[in-house]
C-alpha cells in the first residue's frame, strides 16, 4: 500500500480509462454553484447505492444499478466534463464526508462500492491500465508455477462453477490477506499464505487498494480541515460544510439491521432528534437513574440493536450508566449477560428482535418500571409535559391527546411524529424503529433540499487548494 | 467490554456453584480430589510455568537487543477472575517479576489473555482524557475456540459440559482439519492448541503476520472455515454447492473426516442404530421417495437381522449404494449428500466470533479449570489422537505429587517432579523456542533497516 502513487504526485488519467483514482484533486477552478450540484448529484448516486445495499440487491443487480445511476446523474454532454464532475464531486464529498468517524465510514464504503461496480465496467486493458496506475506489487504468476497449481485452480472453478482457466489465462499470486472477500467465500486456492487470483477477480484486488488509500486520505482531508481549511475558508466553504453539518445527521439509516451502525456518541444525539417518546423517555431514564429494570433494558436495548449499535458499544454504553449505580463489576456480573443475550451470544444464541408498536403496547410495566408506550400508559398529565419536552406545540397537543383518548395511541405517535418533524408521514408508526428510520430520512432529504437550493454564487473555487490530500505525497515531502 | 466475555462469563458462573472448602490439616496423601484457592496458591507458587509464558508474551521484546520495544508487554491486556468473584479486566506489567508476584498475590482462578493495546491498557482512561481516541487493540493472536457442546446434535454419548472418549474424537477431527488448513493453506508456523480444562480446545495462532491481522482478515479465515449455512430449523446444517469441494474442504473430506466417520463415529455413536437416529439421517437426504425406500429397507431388516456385521455398518453401506447407484443419476445432489451427511458429522464447529474480533479475551494455557481441576495444557497436533482429556493432570494430582517427592530437596525443579512437566516441556520445545527465534530475526532484521534507513538519511 505504501508503493500507492509514489511515482505520480500528479496523477493524470490514462486516456483508455473513464475511471480515476482520485489520487490528488486536479488543478481545476470550479464555480461555487457547479461545487454544490455536482456534490448533490454524487450524493444521490450514493446514497441510492446504500439503498440497493440495504434491500439486498444481488451482486448483477447491483452492477446494472450503478450503470445505470451513473448516466443519469453524472453524465455530462463532453467527456471530459463528465471526468471533471466525476472528479470534482468525489473530493467535495470527500471534505463533507470527512469530518467524523461515521461519516467517513459510509463514504468509504459507499465510494468504494460505486468504485468496484464501475471497475467492473471497465475494459480488460483499462482494468489493467488501472492495476498498473495503483502500482500494485504483484506479478502474474509464471507457466512453471502456473502448471504447479494448476489442478487445484481448476478446481476451485469448478466449485464456484465457473469455467476452468484456460492455457493462457492469468494468475496474480497475493498474500491472501489481500483479497478477505476471496478469501471468506473460499473463491480461490491458497497456499502458503499466497492466493491464486484470476483476472476475472482482480476487482477485490483494486477495490482492497482503493478502499484503503480512500480511508488514510480521509483522514489527511480530516486533518487538514481542522488544521487549516475551516480557517482559510472561513467565509466562503466553511459556512456551506458546517451547515451541511448540522442539518445532515451522518450515515443513511434506512438500513434498519446490520448494515448501518451507529457509533455510541451519537446515541445523545438520535435520542433527541429521532427516537420515538418510548425510547427517547427510556434513555432520558436511564441518564438520570443510572438504572433501568429488566422489561425498560429489554425495550430500549433492542431498539438499539436495531438501531445499529453494535454489541461492544452497546455493553460499553450500559455500562457507563449502570457502573454510576451498582458499580463495573456487578455490572459485568450480572447485567452484561443480558446485553449480550439480547444480541445472541449467549444462552441460546437466538437473534432477539426489536419490539413492535403493538408489543410494547401491550406490555404492562409494574411499579419501578419505565418501559411500554407512553401513549398508552402515561397520566394524561405526564404525556402532556413529555410531549411539550419533544417540541410539540399547544395546537398539535390536542389532536394527539384526542387521539390517545380513543386509544389510538400508534395514530397518536403517527401525528407527534409529523408534529415534531414538520413533514407527513404517510404510513403511520408500526413500530419504534420505523419511527427511528423515517426520522432519519426526513432529515436527510432536508439535508438534500439544502443543498440543491442553496444559491448559485459567482464565486470560484481551487479545487485542489482545498482538498488535495494524497498520503503518497506527505510521504515524500518527508523524505526530501 | 466485548463479546469475548461471552465464555467467561459461563465460566465465571460456574464458579459461583463452587464452595472452597478448607480442611484445616490434611495428611498430605489422602488430598481430596477438586479445586480450591488453597491448592491454586501451591500450584501459583510451585507449578505454573510464570517465566514461560512471560517469554511468550513478549515476543521477543524481553530488553535484550536495541531493536525491542519497552512497552510491548505493557499494553497486553490480562484479566483476572478471583474466587469472590471479582473480575479484573485490564490488568498490565512491564516485567517477569511483576507478572509472577501479582498472579501469586491474587491467586486467579481463571487468567485471561487479551490484546495489546496501543497504550498501556490499565493507564487507558489517562489517554482518553487527552482527547485522541488512542485506545485501541493493535496486536493479537489469531485464536479459535471449539467446544463440544456445540456438537451436542451429533454425539449420543454425553451432553452439555460432559466429555467421554467416545466423543472427545471429534475435537481431534477439528484439531487436524484447522491445523492443517492454518499451516499449509496459510502458511502460519507458531500453532499452540491447549485443552481449556474441560469441554473443548484453544488454538493461538502467533506468527507475527497472525498477530496483526485485522478484524475484517480474521473474519475471512473465519469464513473460510465454515460450512455450516442453516439454522434450528432446518434438517441440513451443512450446505455444500457447486460440482466439486473446494480444495481445502476436499482435503479435510479425503484426510480426515470421512475416514473418521465410517471407522470410528458410526461405530462409537450408534449413528444408525435406532429409528429416532437414522430419520435423522434420513432427513438430510434431498429426494424423499430415495428416504423412504431405505427408510422400508431399515425397518424390515430391524425384524429379521441376525448379522453379526454391525448394524450401523450395513446401513451406511446399503445408504451409500443407494445414493451412488445409477438408476438415481438423474436425481440432483444425491451424491453430493453422502458428503453433507459426513460434513455435518465431523466437520469442525467453530465459535466464529471468537475469531473474528481482535479484543476477545482467551484463556491462558496452564491454568487449572475451576470445575474439573484440570489444567489447560498443550496438545500436540500431530499426535493429538493420542491426547486423553481424562488423563489430564488436576490440581490435587499435582500438588500429591509434588508433596510425595518432597523431601527430595536434590530435585531443582519442582516442575519435573511432576506429571505437568511434559506439558511444560513440550510448550518449550515445540512452541515457545522456535517461536521466540523467529521474533528474535524479525527483531533484528527490523532494527537493520531502521539503522540502514537512518544511515541513507545522514549522507543526504
Ligand atoms: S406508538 Fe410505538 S413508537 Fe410510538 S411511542 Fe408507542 S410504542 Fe413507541
Ligand atoms: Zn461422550
Amino acid at each position: 500500500m505504501q508503493s500507492l502513487g509514489t511515482r505520480r504526485v500528479y496523477h493524470q488519467n490514462d486516456a483508455v480509462s473513464t475511471l480515476p483514482l482520485y489520487r490528488s484533486a486536479p488543478p481545476l477552478e470550479v464555480r461555487l454553484e457547479d461545487f454544490e450540484a455536482f456534490a448533490v448529484d454524487r450524493l444521490r448516486v450514493l446514497k441510492a447505492i446504500s439503498d440497493g445495499l440495504s434491500r439486498g440487491k444481488k451482486p448483477e443487480e447491483m452492477e446494472k444499478l450503478v450503470e445505470e445511476l451513473w448516466k443519469t446523474h453524472m453524465k455530462q454532454p463532453k467527456l471530459s466534463e463528465a471526468g471533471n464532475k466525476d472528479v470534482i464531486s468525489h473530493f467535495v464529498l470527500r471534505l463533507v464526508y470527512c469530518r467524523t468517524e461515521d461519516l467517513r465510514k459510509w463514504f468509504l464504503s459507499m465510494e468504494t462500492m460505486l468504485f468496484r461496480y464501475r471497475f467492473k465496467l471497465q475494459s480488460p486493458e483499462a482494468q489493467r491500465a488501472l492495476m498498473a496506475d495503483l502500482d500494485l506489487p504483484y506479478k502474474a504468476v509464471n507457466t512453471a508455477e502456473f502448471e504447479s497449481v494448476k489442478d487445484k485452480v481448476s478446481q476451485v472453478a469448478r466449485s464456484i462453477v465457473q469455467p476452468p482457466p484456460t492455457e493462457d489465462a492469468k494468475f496474480y499470486k497475493v498474500p491472501f490477506e489481500e483479497v478477505p472477500e476471496l478469501v471468506a467465500s473460499r473463491r480461490v486456492y491458497i497456499h502458503q499464505g499466497n492466493a491464486y487470483v484470476a483476472m476475472n477477480q482482480v476487482v477485490s484486488l483494486v477495490v482492497t487498494q482503493f478502499r484503503s488509500f480512500l480511508s488514510k486520505a480521509l483522514i489527511l482531508t480530516n486533518r487538514k480541515w481542522t488544521s487549516s481549511i475551516k480557517e482559510q475558508e472561513k467565509d466562503r466553504l466553511t459556512p456551506i460544510v458546517e451547515e451541511l453539518s448540522t442539518s445532515y445527521l451522518g450515515p443513511d439509516y434506512s438500513q434498519p439491521r446490520e448494515s448501518a451502525e451507529i457509533s455510541l456518541k451519537d446515541i445523545d444525539h438520535l435520542a433527541k432528534s429521532s427516537f420515538p417518546l418510548c425510547m427517547r423517555h427510556l434513555y432520558e431514564k436511564l441518564k438520570e437513574d443510572h438504572h433501568l429494570k429488566h422489561g425498560g433494558r429489554m425495550q430500549l436495548g433492542l431498539f438499539l440493536k436495531g438501531v445499529g449499535l453494535n454489541l461492544d458499544d452497546a455493553l460499553a454504553f450500559w455500562r457507563a450508566e449502570f457502573s454510576q449505580k451498582v458499580g463495573a463489576e456487578r455490572f459485568d456480573k450480572e447485567y452484561a449477560y443480558n446485553i449480550r443475550h439480547n444480541y445472541g451470544r449467549e444462552g441460546k444464541r437466538t437473534d432477539y428482535t426489536p419490539f413492535s408498536c403493538q408489543k410494547v403496547i401491550s406490555s404492562t410495566p409494574g411499579v419501578g418500571d419505565h418501559h411500554g408506550c407512553p401513549f398508552r400508559h402515561f397520566s394524561e398529565e405526564n404525556l402532556r409535559a413529555a410531549l411539550g419536552r419533544m417540541g410539540v406545540g399547544n395546537r398539535g397537543m390536542d389532536d394527539i391527546i384526542d387521539k390517545v383518548r380513543n386509544r389510538h395511541y400508534q395514530v397518536a405517535c403517527t401525528l407527534t411524529f409529523e408534529a415534531v418533524h414538520g413533514s407527513t408521514c404517510d404510513a403511520g408508526i408500526n413500530h419504534p424503529n420505523q419511527y427511528f428510520i423515517d426520522s432519519q430520512k426526513v432529515l436527510q432529504s432536508k439535508l438534500l433540499e439544502y443543498m440543491s437550493i442553496k444559491d448559485a454564487e459567482e464565486t470560484i473555487i481551487l479545487l485542489a487548494n482545498i482538498s488535495n490530500c494524497e498520503p503518497a505525497h506527505h510521504v515524500k515531502q518527508k523524505n526530501f | 467490554m466485548n463479546p469475548g466475555e461471552a465464555e467467561n462469563c459461563r465460566e465465571d458462573m460456574e464458579i459461583d456453584g463452587n464452595g472452597p472448602e478448607m480442611p484445616a490439616q490434611r495428611h498430605v496423601d489422602i488430598m481430596p480430589d477438586g479445586f480450591n484457592a488453597n491448592y491454586l496458591k501451591a500450584y501459583y507458587g510451585k507449578v505454573f510455568p510464570h517465566s514461560d509464558i512471560f517469554k511468550w508474551m513478549c515476543y521477543g521484546h524481553d530488553g535484550k537487543h536495541p531493536g525491542c520495544d519497552p512497552t510491548y508487554l505493557s499494553r497486553r491486556e490480562f484479566s483476572f477472575t478471583l474466587d469472590n468473584d471479582i473480575y479484573l479486566r485490564f490488568q498490565s506489567y512491564t516485567s517477569a517479576y511483576e507478572l509472577e508476584s501479582s498472579i501469586k498475590e491474587k491467586c486467579p482462578f481463571k487468567i485471561d489473555i487479551g490484546p495489546v493495546y496501543s497504550v498501556n491498557p490499565a493507564k487507558r482512561h489517562a489517554y482518553a482524557q487527552t482527547g485522541d481516541n488512542v485506545f485501541t487493540p493493535v496486536e493479537r493472536e489469531l485464536i479459535f475456540d471449539i467446544d463440544i457442546t456445540d456438537y451436542d446434535d451429533v454425539r449420543f454419548c454425553c451432553s452439555g459440559a460432559d466429555i467421554c472418549l467416545d466423543c472427545w474424537p471429534l475435537m481431534t477431527v477439528a484439531i487436524k482439519v484447522i491445523d492443517t488448513a492454518l499451516r499449509d493453506d496459510f502458511g502460519f508456523i507458531h500453532i499452540l492448541w491447549a485443552y481449556s480444562g474441560r469441554r473443548g480446545v484453544h488454538c493461538w495462532v502467533c506468527d507475527a503476520k497472525a498477530r496483526r491481522l485485522s478484524n475484517e482478515q480474521r473474519a475471512s479465515i473465519a469464513d473460510y472455515f465454515r460450512v455450516y449455512k442453516g439454522n434450528e430449523n432446518s434438517n441440513k446444517k451443512v450446505s455444500l454447492v457447486g460440482p466439486v469441494l473446494h480444495p481445502f474442504l476436499a482435503r479435510s473430506y479425503t484426510d480426515v473426516l470421512r475416514d473418521f466417520f465410517e471407522g470410528k463415529m458410526l461405530l462409537s455413536q450408534n449413528i444408525l442404530s435406532t429409528e429416532e437416529k437414522y430419520e435423522k439421517i434420513l432427513d438430510m437426504i434431498p429426494d424423499e421417495s430415495v428416504a423412504a425406500e431405505l427408510r422400508g429397507k431399515w425397518q424390515e431388516m430391524r425384524k429379521a437381522y441376525g448379522s453379526k456385521d454391525d448394524i450401523n455398518v450395513v446401513r451406511w453401506e446399503q445408504l451409500k449404494s443407494l445414493l451412488c447407484s445409477a438408476k438415481l443419476k438423474h436425481i440432483q445432489g444425491l451424491r453430493r449428500c453422502i458428503e453433507e451427511i459426513i460434513f455435518s458429522f465431523t466437520y469442525p464447529r467453530l465459535d466464529m466470533e471468537v475469531s473474528k474480533h481482535m479484543n476477545h479475551l482467551l484463556k491462558a494455557p496452564f491454568c487449572v479449570h475451576p470445575k474439573t481441576g484440570r489444567v489447560c495444557v498443550p496438545i500436540d497436533p500431530n499426535n493429538c489422537e493420542e491426547f486423553d482429556p481424562t488423563a489430564v493432570p488436576t490440581l490435587s494430582q499435582l500438588l500429591q505429587e509434588l508433596n510425595m517427592s518432597g523431601s527430595r530437596a536434590d530435585m531443582d525443579d519442582e516442575l519435573d517432579r511432576t506429571s505437568l512437566g511434559r506439558a511444560v516441556r513440550y510448550f518449550r520445545s515445540s512452541f515457545l523456542q522456535p517461536l521466540l527465534r523467529s521474533c528474535k530475526e524479525e527483531i533484528e532484521s527490523a532494527y537493520n533497516s531502521r539503522l540502514q534507513q537512518s544511515k541513507n538519511n545522514l549522507s543526504w
